[in-house]
C-alpha cells in the first residue's frame, strides 16, 4: 500500500473519528510525559503503588504478612496471588483473543467479523461460550468413556504452566527457576499426550487420523525447537527466562536478531506443535473435519478451541520473551510499564499467526515431516555449532562490545540469507519440476484433440 | 448408493480400514459419499456413492412440456444455472427448429459467461480452500461472484435458480441501469483476476499441494469422457464455443487456456485464465448488442415433430448436453441431461487409488463436481 | 431434420463400418447407425481407431424405453476431426435387456452404463462393475421405464419411501 492510498485511507475515517483519534494519542502522551516524568524523578521507584512492576506490591504484601504471621502464609498467599494473576489473564485471553482472531481474520477476508452481541461484538466469545455450555455433549459408541472426558481438561494444563517462567517485568516472574528453557520445552510436549488420548478414546477414524498426525509432527518438530533454544541458551549462557531477557536488555540487542536462523526455527517448529496454519494438519478441516478432536461436542469441544487460542497465546509470550526481548525495549520500560510491552510484542507475534492462518494453503503431512528431517535438523545442527563458536568468542572478550555483537549479527543474518536463498528445498521439486519456468497456461485457437495435444505440447 | 465394491481388511493385522468421507464432509461440496479403504493415510480402494440428492428429474420431465422443463435444469447445476438453461434451450429449438433473435443471442451469451465466471470463482475458491487455505481467497472470489448475481437479479429476479433461458430467446430484457454496472464489472475483472493469480499461483505451499497431484494424462482425459476446464487443463485444446458455435460464438474473439501437466494446477489455472477469456467475450457481446426483440413468441405447449435432438453447451463444468426425444407431444418422451459433473468422475478411483488422503481431497476439488448435477 | 452441425450422414458411417465389419450395422438413417449388439464392442473399437472417423470420445450413453425394446444412444466425438457420430444398440425385447459394455472401449462408460443400468434396467455385459449408481440395491423397478409406475406397490406422489415401513400399506 503505497503512503498515498494509507494517507486516502486514514481521511477516509471522518474528520470526527480522526479527531477522536488524535485526542486520544495525544492524552496518551501527555499521561506517559507526566507519569515518565515523576518515575525519572524517581520518587516512585521501588514503592509498593509503582504500577510498573507489581512485584513490587507483592514483596510489599510479602513483608507486611512475615511480620505477622509464620512464613508459610506468605508463601501461599503470593503463590495465590500469581496464580489468580496468571488464570485470570488466561481467561481475559481466551475472551478477547477469539474475539481479536475473528475480526482480524474477518477483516483479511473482507468481512466484518462479529459485530452484534455488546459494543463492537466483544460480548461474542462470552455468547458463543454460553451457547456452547448449553449443548449436549455426545459421547461416542465405543468410545472409551474415561479417556474421553479427561482430554479436554488435561489439554489446558500445559498452556497453563508453560505461563510459568515467563518473566512479565524484572520482579514479575511467577516461577522463576534456573531450568526455565528445559521446563517450557518439558511442559510444552505434555500436549500431545492430551491430544493423543482425545484422538484414541473417540472410536473415530478421523480422530485417530488427527491423534496420529499431532504425535508425528511433536516428535519431528519438538528436535528443532529444542536446537534453536539451545543456541539461545550457548548465547546467553543461562537457562533461566528472566536471565535471557536481562541479557537481551543489557546488550540492547534482540536474540531475534542475532540468531535469526534459531528464531525463524522456533517459530515455524512451533507453529507446527501448536497446529497453527500453514502446519495446521492435525485438524485439517477439508481433510479429516477435525482431526481429534471430531467426535467432541459442546462446551468439550469450545475448550479444545480455546486452547488453540491459548497456546498460541502462550506461544507470542515465548517468542517474545526468547528472541524479541521480553519486556524490555531498550529504555523505554521505565517509561511504559514492562509487562504491557511483553503483552505488546505477544500480541504482534500473535498477530502474524492469525496473518499467516488468513493468508497460506496448508502443507501435506508428508512434506512437513521432510521439511523438519531433511532441511530444518540438519539446519538447526549446523547452527548450534556457528552459534557455538560464536559464543565461545563473546566469553573469552571480557565486555562484549558493540563491535563483536554488531558482526555476530550481520553474519548470522547474512547465514540466514543464505540458508534461505540457496539450501531451501522447494516443496514442489523446484521450478522445473517436469514443465517450464511458465505457470501460465497455453492460449491457443486451434481446437483438436490428442493429436493437437501433441503438437502443443512439442510447441516450444 | 449400493456399498460391497469396497472391503474392510482386519485393522488389527495392519491391512486396510475404512473411512467414510461423506456424506457431510467440509470437502465433499455437498452430499457426496466416498468410501474409501486406507491403509495409514494411502488409499488403498475407493468407492464412490451417490444419489442422495436424486430427484429423479429426468422422470419428472417427462411429464412437463419443454418449457416447463427450464427451472429443472437450475437445480441439476446449481452453480451454473444459466448453462443448463441454455444447453435444453439449444436442443428444445433444435428439435423444434425455433430461430432465435440475435439480441436473445448476444444476451445469452453474456449471461452464459457471466455465469461461467462466477462458477469458475467458486470452483477454484473451494479448491483453494480444501488446499487448506482458511476461506480466505475463497470470499475474495465471492466478492465478484457477489456483483455477479446481483446482475442476475437484477436481470431476472433470482440469483441462483435463474430460469432465465426461454424456448426462443431470454425471459426479460435486461434494465436499464444492468448495463453501467456490468459495465464496470467487466472492467474491474481482469484486475481481480491478477490479483488472485498473485495470490497464489506463486506461492510455494500452493504449488507444493497441486503440482503433480491427480495428474491426468490427454489419452486419459479424452478416453474418460472428461471436457471442460478437466479436459483444457490435461492439454487438449477443446472448446464447445470453437467447435461448434452455437449462440454466435463464432462472432467473437477469444482464445482456449490449455494446460500442459494435466495436474491440479493446470486445472487451477486454466479456470483461472478462462475468466479473463469470458471478460473478453462479454465486452465484445455488450459493445456489439444488437437492438431488437428478446425473443421469438413460440407456443406455451410447444409440439415438436416426432424425432430426437442433442443440444450441448460449454458449461463450466464441461459439456452440458441434452439428448430429447420427441414423440409429437407436448412433453419430451425421453429427457437425458449428460451431466459432466458425473462424467468427470469417471477417473476419480484410478486418481485416487495410491494417493495419500490430502492428496485426493485436492484433487475432488479440482474436478470441481456440484452434486445436484451429479445426482439429478 | 435436426442434426447437430457436425453431425456425420449415418450413410457414411454405415457404408464405412459395413465394409470393415460386414454384419454389424442392423439399420441406417440419415442421422444415426442402430449397430448389431453382438459386434457392438468391436464396432465401437473400429470406430475409435480409425483414421477416418477418430471417435475418441464417448461424449453421452443414454439409454431410451420404446416399450417393445430399449435402445442405448451413443453420441460418439472425434475432438481431432471435430465430427460427431451417433450409433445405437437395441435389445431384442423388454424382457432380455443386455447389451454390451462399451467400457472396454471407452473408460468414460463407466459411470453412465451404471446409472442406465440404475435407472432403465438396461443390463452391460462385460462391465466391470455394474451396481445401481442412484438408488439403493433392492429398490424395486427402475423408475425410467415407462411402465414403472405400473409396478406393484408403486403409486403417482407416494408419501413414503417404498419399503421404509414394511406392514404400512402406502397412502
Amino acid at each position: 500500500m503505497s503512503a498515498r492510498s494509507a494517507l486516502g485511507r486514514l481521511l477516509a475515517l471522518g474528520p470526527l473519528r480522526l479527531a477522536a483519534l488524535a485526542a486520544a494519542l495525544a492524552l496518551a502522551a501527555a499521561a506517559n510525559a507526566v507519569v515518565g516524568y515523576v518515575v525519572i524523578d524517581g520518587r516512585l521507584d521501588g514503592e509498593w503503588y509503582d504500577l510498573r512492576d507489581l512485584g513490587f506490591a507483592v514483596a510489599r504484601l510479602r513483608a507486611e504478612l512475615d511480620a505477622v504471621a509464620p512464613p508459610a502464609l506468605s508463601y501461599w498467599v503470593t503463590a495465590l496471588v500469581g496464580v489468580g494473576g496468571i488464570l485470570g489473564f488466561l481467561g481475559l485471553v481466551l475472551l478477547l483473543g477469539s474475539w481479536v482472531e475473528r475480526r482480524l481474520l474477518a477483516r483479511f477476508q473482507i468481512r466484518r467479523g462479529p459485530n452484534r452481541v455488546g459494543p463492537f461484538g466483544l460480548l461474542q466469545p462470552l455468547a458463543d461460550a454460553l451457547k456452547l455450555m448449553q449443548k449436549e455433549v455426545l459421547v461416542p459408541r465405543g468410545a472409551d468413556r474415561l479417556l474421553y472426558a479427561v482430554p479436554p481438561i488435561a489439554v489446558f494444563i500445559p498452556a497453563v504452566l508453560a505461563w510459568g517462567p515467563v518473566p512479565w517485568a524484572p520482579n514479575m516472574t511467577y516461577l522463576d527457576i534456573n531450568v526455565g528453557v528445559l521446563y517450557v520445552i518439558a511442559v510444552s510436549s505434555l500436549a500431545v499426550l492430551a491430544l493423543f488420548m482425545a484422538g484414541w478414546a473417540s472410536n473415530n477414524h478421523y480422530a485417530l487420523l488427527g491423534a496420529m498426525r499431532t504425535v508425528a509432527m511433536m516428535v519431528s518438530y519438538e528436535i528443532p525447537v529444542s536446537l534453536a533454544l539451545l543456541s539461545v541458551v550457548l548465547v546467553t549462557g543461562t537457562l533461566q527466562l528472566s536471565e535471557i531477557v536481562l541479557w537481551q536488555e543489557q546488550h540492547r540487542l534482540w536474540l531475534g536478531l542475532l540468531l535469526p536462523v534459531a528464531f525463524l526455527t522456533f517459530f515455524f517448529s512451533s507453529t507446527a506443535e501448536i497446529n497453527r496454519t500453514p502446519n495446521d494438519i492435525a485438524e485439517a478441516e477439508s481433510e479429516i473435519v477435525a482431526g481429534y478432536h471430531t467426535e467432541y461436542s459442546g462446551m468439550k469441544a469450545g475448550l479444545f478451541i480455546a486452547i488453540e487460542l491459548g497456546n498460541a497465546v502462550v506461544l507470542g509470550a515465548l517468542v517474545a520473551t526468547m528472541f524479541l526481548g521480553g519486556w524490555s525495549l531498550f529504555g523505554l520500560e521505565t517509561w511504559i510499564p514492562p509487562y504491557l510491552v511483553l503483552a505488546a510484542k505477544t500480541g504482534a507475534v500473535y498477530f502474524v499467526l492469525v496473518w499467516l492462518r488468513g493468508t497460506l494453503p496448508r502443507f501435506r503431512l508428508d512434506q512437513l515431516m521432510g521439511f523438519a528431517w531433511k532441511y530444518l535438523i540438519p539446519i538447526s545442527i549446523a547452527n548450534v555449532g556457528v552459534v557455538a563458536v560464536e559464543a565461545a568468542i563473546l566469553v573469552r572478550l571480557d565486555a562484549p562490545g558493540i563491535v563483536p555483537l554488531s558482526a555476530f549479527t550481520l553474519l548470522n543474518i547474512a547465514l540466514a540469507v543464505a540458508c534461505a536463498r540457496f539450501a531451501m528445498p522447494e516443496p514442489s521439486g523446484g521450478p522445473s519440476a517436469g514443465r517450464g519456468a511458465s505457470h501460465a497456461p497455453v492460449l491457443t485457437t486451434v481446437l483438436g484433440g490428442l493429436r493437437a495435444s501433441e503438437r502443443l505440447r512439442s510447441a516450444p | 448408493m449400493s456399498e460391497q465394491a469396497v472391503e474392510p481388511g482386519d485393522a488389527a493385522a495392519g491391512e486396510p480400514y475404512i473411512l467414510n468421507i461423506g456424506p457431510q464432509h467440509p470437502s465433499t461440496h455437498g452430499v457426496f459419499r466416498l468410501r474409501v479403504a486406507m491403509d495409514g493415510e494411502r488409499i488403498v480402494d475407493m468407492d464412490m456413492i451417490v444419489g442422495y440428492l436424486h430427484r429423479s428429474m429426468e422422470k419428472l420431465a417427462e411429464e412437463r412440456t419443454y418449457t416447463q422443463n427450464i427451472p429443472f435444469t437450475d437445480r441439476a447445476d446449481y452453480l451454473a444455472a444459466m448453462s443448463g438453461n441454455l444447453g435444453l434451450c439449444l436442443a428444445a429449438e433444435r428439435l423444434a427448429g425455433v430461430e432465435v433473435p440475435e439480441r436473445a443471442s448476444a444476451l445469452r451469451v453474456i449471461f452464459a459467461e457471466l455465469q461461467r465466471i462466477a462458477s469458475h470463482a467458486m470452483g477454484n475458491g473451494t479448491l483453494v480452500s480444501d488446499a487448506g487455505a482458511w476461506q480466505t481467497p475463497l470470499l475474495y472470489m465471492f466478492r465478484e461472484r457477489e456483483r455477479i448475481l446481483d446482475l442476475f437479479e437484477m436481470t431476472c429476479g433470482a440469483r441462483l435458480t435463474t430460469n432465465y433461458m426461454r424456448i426462443g430467446g431470454v425471459a426479460f430484457d435486461p434494465p436499464a441501469e444492468f448495463f453501467p454496472k456490468l459495465d464496470s464489472l467487466v472492467d474491474d475483472l481482469p484486475s481481480c483476476v491478477d490479483e488472485y493469480v498473485e495470490l497464489l499461483a506463486e506461492n510455494e505451499i500452493f504449488l507444493a499441494r497441486t503440482r503433480g497431484v491427480g495428474v491426468i494424462s490427454a489419452g486419459d482425459a479424452i478416453n474418460g469422457s472428461l471436457t471442460g476446464p478437466q479436459l483444457r487443463g490435461s492439454g487438449v485444446p477443446w472448446d464447445l464455443r470453437k467447435a461448434e458455435p452455437y449462440c454466435g460464438y463464432e462472432r467473437y474473439d477469444f482464445e482456449i487456456p490449455v494446460g500442459s501437466a494435466g495436474d491440479v494446477y493446470d486445472r487451477f489455472m486454466v479456470r483461472m485464465e478462462e475468466v479473463r477469456q469470458s471478460t473478453r467475450i462479454i465486452r465484445q457481446a455488450l459493445d456489439a448488442l444488437p437492438p431488437g426483440p428478446h425473443k421469438t413468441e413460440v407456443p406455451l405447449a410447444l409440439r415438436p415433430e416426432p424425432g430426437e435432438a442433442y443440444g450441448r453447451v460449454e458449461g463450466p463444468r464441461g459439456e452440458v448436453g441434452f439428448y430429447l426425444v420427441a414423440d409429437g407431444g407436448p412433453a419430451p418422451y425421453r429427457f437425458h441431461l449428460r451431466a459432466p459433473s458425473l462424467i468427470n468422475l469417471s477417473l476419480l478411483r484410478s486418481l485416487a487409488i495410491g494417493a495419500s488422503l490430502p492428496d485426493a481431497v485436492v484433487t475432488l476439488g479440482s474436478l470441481d463436481i456440484v452434486v445436484g448435477e451429479i445426482d439429478r | 431434420m435436426p442434426a447437430g452441425p457436425r453431425q456425420l450422414a449415418g450413410e457414411r458411417v454405415a457404408a464405412a463400418l459395413e465394409a470393415a465389419l460386414p454384419g454389424s450395422v442392423v439399420e441406417v438413417h440419415p442421422e444415426w447407425v442402430v449397430l448389431a449388439p453382438g459386434r457392438l464392442v468391436e464396432a465401437l473399437r473400429w470406430l475409435r481407431d480409425s483414421e477416418e472417423f477418430d471417435a475418441a470420445q464417448l461424449s453421452s450413453l443414454c439409454a431410451v424405453d420404446y416399450h417393445s425394446y430399449f435402445e442405448v444412444v451413443y453420441h460418439l466425438q472425434s475432438l481431432d476431426l471435430n465430427q460427431q457420430i451417433v450409433v445405437k444398440a437395441r435389445t431384442t425385447s423388454r424382457e432380455d435387456v443386455s447389451v454390451p459394455s462399451a467400457c472396454e472401449v471407452y473408460r468414460g462408460a463407466l459411470l453412465q452404463e451404471r446409472e442406465a443400468y440404475d435407472l432403465m434396467g438396461v443390463g452391460f455385459e462385460g462391465h466391470p462393475d455394474l451396481r445401481r449408481l442412484f438408488l439403493w440395491e433392492g429398490y424395486p423397478g427402475h423408475p425410467l421405464r415407462k411402465d414403472f409406475l405400473q409396478l406393484e406397490g408403486h403409486h403417482p406422489g407416494l408419501p413414503r419411501f417404498p419399503f421404509e415401513e414394511p406392514g404400512v400399506q402406502s397412502r
